[in-house]
């Protein structure tokens, strides 16, 4: 497998208090990766540290082949950087900033022109593009932001709660955005989030943290599955009898009835919803309606942690 | 060469935020002018002030000048601050450009806001029946650029070790209006008392006043290869501790 970012025990120590303890962090090349954790879990020193801003206080870290520490120079060549507070100057016009980024990072003068107008193109910023930013919404704001990112062609784009604050229609936007990304260039997203819908949604991987270690990393299927707790629903006409009669099916981990629909605790849902049709229609029930839910991120995180996402670091 | 870009990418900025805040150049020539007309005009009919032609007001011209500078330089040095508040310095310190080239950038940018705030009193002359000719137009022109790199540097100085805007009200009272009382600006540096000769001669702007002062009326206290020497080495000295604070410091100002 071939990883652009691996991080090697990198921690991070103020005084008493370890923010990033120990991680072990591998991110493969060309895949949205999404680090999930509380807020205060230490998603944004580790990101920080990844983009060569902060020291480790211990361990190292690889990006695109770079140690941050030591080439940190061509580290930050590769990566694009969205911070999570706005990194943006009032006074400045949107392109204003794409031109000040491009020439920060050695565009060639020769071709500024065209990828300056590329992003325009694709961050949508139309007749605001030559604005000042102080007249921006918070969505143009971050849609510039992730666009200046992107100036530099970099290898890796660094997310950091790219939608946090943004009401949901503009995050669905971002959302799109950045999966479309990920599709047309040839780039590797590592996001931090603690919205449980994006990670889901948007991450090929996810690594969940939670006090500064990482306590799980895999995709969010693979996460889900591991609960073995599906949960299908189903109306039938006589659920007396249905009931009595699949408490045989051994598949069947628990069986409860809630309003008028019984509900089924199994395990790879997906697999039983026929069988569980047909194992009705052979005892001459009739079945009205049938539904499988997976279990979401949140009851993942709080599998791994004991406590739900929203609660914070104590 | 990148390093250049750099450089100048960062100049560039500063220096389209010095012209795009149009009520900050109204003020700052507003202020000085306000200096010399009323606090000139009083003082000089109250003072006997035969030493200069033009008078008290034609002697503290250079001093308006120097304070001009200075106030800009610091004021400007301070956004740095800002910067970090506004998140702004990330952009720039993750971007592959060295911490002494974002320095001199800044210092670069700074100095040129204060030389057109300089160069706009220059052209004010007449307002206090100074005269002023090409040559002497041109000598403080080339006077302004060390005085402003330095000021610049005292600005960024003071940014790299103040964390919000709360500590400005103290970088006022202790370090710009005692440098801008002490340097000459409203007084004449000669025949006053031990200690506070001592404290005028140890403030960097006494130079920068002293060396206006005889290229604008031939009256510095100082020769003039003296007062532009210290004020070339104080410009280099602090560019390049605040190069050197400014890397080492990296991770505190983020």
């Amino acid at each position: 497998m071939d990883y652009i970012i691996e991080t090697n025990d990198i921690s991070k120590k103020y005084g008493d208090f370890t923010a990033v303890d120990s991680v072990n962090l591998k991110v493969p090349r060309n895949s949205v990766y999404g680090v999930l954790g509380p807020n205060g879990a230490g998603k944004t020193t580790l990101i920080s540290m990844l983009c060569t801003i902060l020291h480790p206080s211990s361990g190292s870290a690889k990006v695109n082949g770079y140690d941050v520490m030591k080439n940190s120079k061509e580290v930050r060549k590769s990566i694009g950087v969205v911070f999570q507070s706005r990194a943006l100057d009032d006074i400045l016009t949107g392109r204003e900033h794409l031109e000040m980024h491009a020439a920060l990072y050695g565009v060639p003068t020769e071709l500024r022109k065209q990828r300056i107008n590329d992003v325009l193109d694709l961050i949508a910023l139309g007749d605001k593009a030559d604005e000042f930013t102080k007249t921006y919404s918070g969505g143009m704001k971050r849609r510039l932001e992730i666009g200046r990112g992107l100036v530099h062609h970099p290898k890796v784009l660094f997310l950091d709660e790219p939608t946090l604050g943004l009401d949901p229609q503009t995050r669905e936007n971002i959302w799109e955005y950045i999966q479309d990304l990920n599709k047309k260039e040839d780039i590797t997203v590592l996001m931090s989030t603690h919205y449980m819908e994006e990670a889901d949604k948007l991450c090929d991987e996810i690594a969940i943290i939670d006090r500064g270690q990482i306590i799980k990393a895999d995709s969010p299927r693979n996460l889900k599955r591991e609960l073995k707790a599906d949960i299908i629903t189903m109306k039938v006409d006589d659920q007396d009898k249905f009931i009595k009669e699949a408490e045989n099916l051994d598949f069947i981990k628990n069986i409860v009835t809630v309003n008028s629909e019984i509900k089924m605790m199994v395990e790879r849902g997906e697999n039983l919803v026929a069988t569980l049709v047909n194992f009705a229609n052979k005892n001459n029930i009739t079945v009205n309606s049938i539904e499988l839910e997976h279990p979401n991120l949140e009851d993942v995180f709080i599998n791994y942690t004991g406590k739900r996402i929203s609660e914070g670091v104590r | 060469m990148a390093e250049w870009e750099g450089i100048y990418t960062i100049w560039f900025r500063e220096a389209k935020r010095y012209v795009r805040y149009r009520s900050r150049i109204v003020s700052s020539v507003v202020t000085p002018l306000l200096w010399l007309l009323i606090f000139g005009t009083g003082l000089g009919s109250a003072l006997r002030f035969s030493t200069v032609p033009g008078g008290y007001q034609a002697f503290i011209f250079p001093g308006i000048i120097g304070q001009t500078i200075l106030f800009t330089a610091i004021f400007s040095g301070v956004s740095v601050i800002m910067d970090r508040q506004y998140g702004f310095l990330k952009e720039i310190m993750v971007a592959p450009v060295s911490r002494p080239s974002i320095v001199f950038g800044k210092a670069l940018g700074i100095a040129t806001a204060s030389i057109i705030q300089g160069v706009i009193l220059l052209l004010l002359s007449f307002v206090v029946g100074v005269q002023m000719t090409p040559i002497i137009f041109i000598a403080c022109f080339l006077l302004m650029i060390p005085i402003s790199v330095g000021l610049a540097g005292v600005g960024l100085l003071i940014a790299i070790f103040t964390d919000s805007m709360e500590g400005f009200n103290l970088i006022m009272s202790f370090i710009v209006l005692p440098m801008f009382l002490l340097s000459g600006a409203l007084f004449p540096v000669t025949g006053l008392p031990s200690f506070l000769q001592a404290a005028v001669y140890l403030d960097p702007l006494t130079y920068g006043v002293d060396a206006l002062r005889e290229v604008i009326l031939g009256t510095g206290a100082l020769p003039l290869y003296l007062s532009t020497s210290v004020v070339v080495i104080f410009a280099l000295v602090t560019i390049t501790l605040s190069a050197v604070l400014f890397s080492k410091r990296e991770q505190n100002l983020m």
